[in-house]
């Protein structure tokens, strides 16, 4: 296995590179965000967009460029994506694990690395989140 | 920890670090609540700062200590909170995640609340961009949904590390959202996943998009019946400073009728000041708006104006 690791990275770049700009963050999260990169957002947003996007759509950093998140959105809807994923897009994404940048994320999603979250990060179920936020 | 008796502008507890938020204590009671957005203190004294508080004092319940805004660096954050917390005037603590990565940001919120900082407002923030030194390195660690929840974490007694503490401060957690910047039909979802991260109130982005506010404050308020929200209403001098957020201010769209209708006004001010007013009481009559929350560029008297039209009368000073 270690020796297929750069392979794989490799591999996984070179695919999802051209694709969809992938920034090799190690933990990919496209499914649920329309097949688009927030790692292409210039401020690694994970969670959705921020409150700078333009009148046009386009982003707050780079004007020529398309809000990322507004991509995401209609996409997520436009592309012929299973239901599962489309319900997964406000999902409350953890902080990057900045160790994972450059590794596969397809390596990472067979050996789970890729969900481990910081100890103190505790997300209870969304129906539990949803009682308390009502309290 | 901290275990000193509060000071006038604390709450009345025994002295204990987790006593609570008395912005959460007031938007518990029926009654309108209103917040400012602090100038930035570019440099001075405490007594300067101190002149400005006692002037705000009979009319906020609570001012926002800004982060930096428009990534221009300025006095700090936190220790803005402190002064203002100090001087009587309840703090809300802003912190945005360009410039401090995930350390630097549960250190904020506790170096705040040992001093007795209750109010933890967690932003995106501007880019650097924004700001007069464009080359600065962004960080963006986490984002602000993820930020909220590290400050409920630290609100429940541990860091997100994992390591944990005795004393947790009862924090009151606030988050923003624009309801006129795109994608407008996910704006109000986005609420709610910051709700089930832990935020519970909400400070809303400078709209001149009435319709816009309207149908984003009500499907926040079906989701969410009792969130506090606050509109952000601000006072400008003319046209000219609409122009300028309009082309400058990420996220901020200024329709061109309502600029027209300012500079063609025989008097701009009073126009522009009546825009205000307007958009403060069209905000106030929606349901879920709990209160206004002002940004004053005009340092003119007409906040206190804006506040008796829109039927608000000054605490006598010492009770707040
Ligand atoms: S406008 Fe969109 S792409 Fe640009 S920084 Fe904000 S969220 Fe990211």
């Amino acid at each position: 296995m270690p020796k297929l690791l750069p392979i794989v990275e490799f591999l996984e770049h070179g695919i999802k590179k051209p694709i969809w700009d992938c920034h090799m963050c190690g933990q990919c999260v496209l499914h649920s965000t329309g097949m688009t990169c927030p790692m292409t957002c210039p401020k690694t947003l994970r969670n959705g967009p921020c409150g700078g996007v333009r009148e046009n759509g386009h982003c707050e950093v780079k004007p020529e460029m398309r809000c990322v998140w507004v991509k995401a959105y209609e996409r997520k809807e436009s592309l012929p994506l299973p239901q599962s994923w489309r319900d997964h897009y406000n999902d409350l994404r953890p902080p990057v694990n900045n160790q994972l940048k450059g590794t596969s994320s397809w390596i990472n999603l067979i050996t789970k690395r890729d969900q481990v979250t910081p100890a103190g990060w505790i997300v209870e179920s969304p129906v539990q989140e949803n009682l308390r936020a009502k309290e | 920890m901290d275990r000193r008796k509060p000071r006038a502008g604390e709450s009345a507890s025994e002295g204990v670090s987790n006593f609570p938020s008395r912005l959460a204590e007031r938007f518990s009671t029926s009654e309108r609540v209103f917040t400012i957005e602090f100038p930035s203190i570019d440099g001075g004294h405490l007594s300067d700062l101190k002149s400005r508080v006692d002037d705000l004092l009979p009319w906020f319940d609570a001012a926002n200590a800004t982060d930096s805004p428009a990534a221009h660096a300025h006095a700090s954050n936190v220790a803005i909170a402190i002064a203002l917390q100090q001087f009587g005037l309840e703090p809300i603590l802003q912190v945005v995640c360009r410039d401090k990565n995930r350390i630097a940001i549960q250190s904020d919120i506790m170096g705040a609340a040992l001093h007795g900082v209750r109010n933890i407002e967690l932003l995106t923030g501007d880019d650097v961009i924004a700001g007069d030194e464009p080359e600065a390195r962004r960080v963006f660690d986490v984002d602000s949904a993820q930020a909220i929840k590290i400050a409920a974490t630290l609100k429940e007694g541990r860091y997100l590390s994992g390591r944990k503490f005795s004393d947790a401060p009862d924090l009151f957690i606030g988050a923003v959202e624009n309801a006129a910047a795109p994608p407008l039909e996910y704006r109000a979802e986005r609420v709610s996943k910051k709700v089930s991260a832990g935020a519970r109130f909400f400070q809303l982005q400078i709209c001149f998009h009435g319709d816009r506010l309207e149908k984003f404050v009500s499907a926040v308020n079906s989701n969410h019946p009792t969130l506090p929200l606050l509109p952000t209403v601000v006072l400008v001098k003319g046209a000219r400073a609409l122009k300028f957020m309009n082309e400058n201010v990420a996220g901020i769209d200024i329709p061109a009728e309502i600029i027209a209708q300012v500079e063609r006004s025989s008097d701009p001010k009073e126009a522009a000041y009546q825009l205000a007013r307007a958009q403060a009481e069209h905000a106030l009559s929606l349901p879920g708006v709990r209160g206004i929350h002002f940004t004053d560029f005009c340092h003119d008297g007409s906040l206190v104006r804006l506040m008796r039209d829109i039927g608000v009368t000054p605490r006598s000073a010492g009770k707040n």
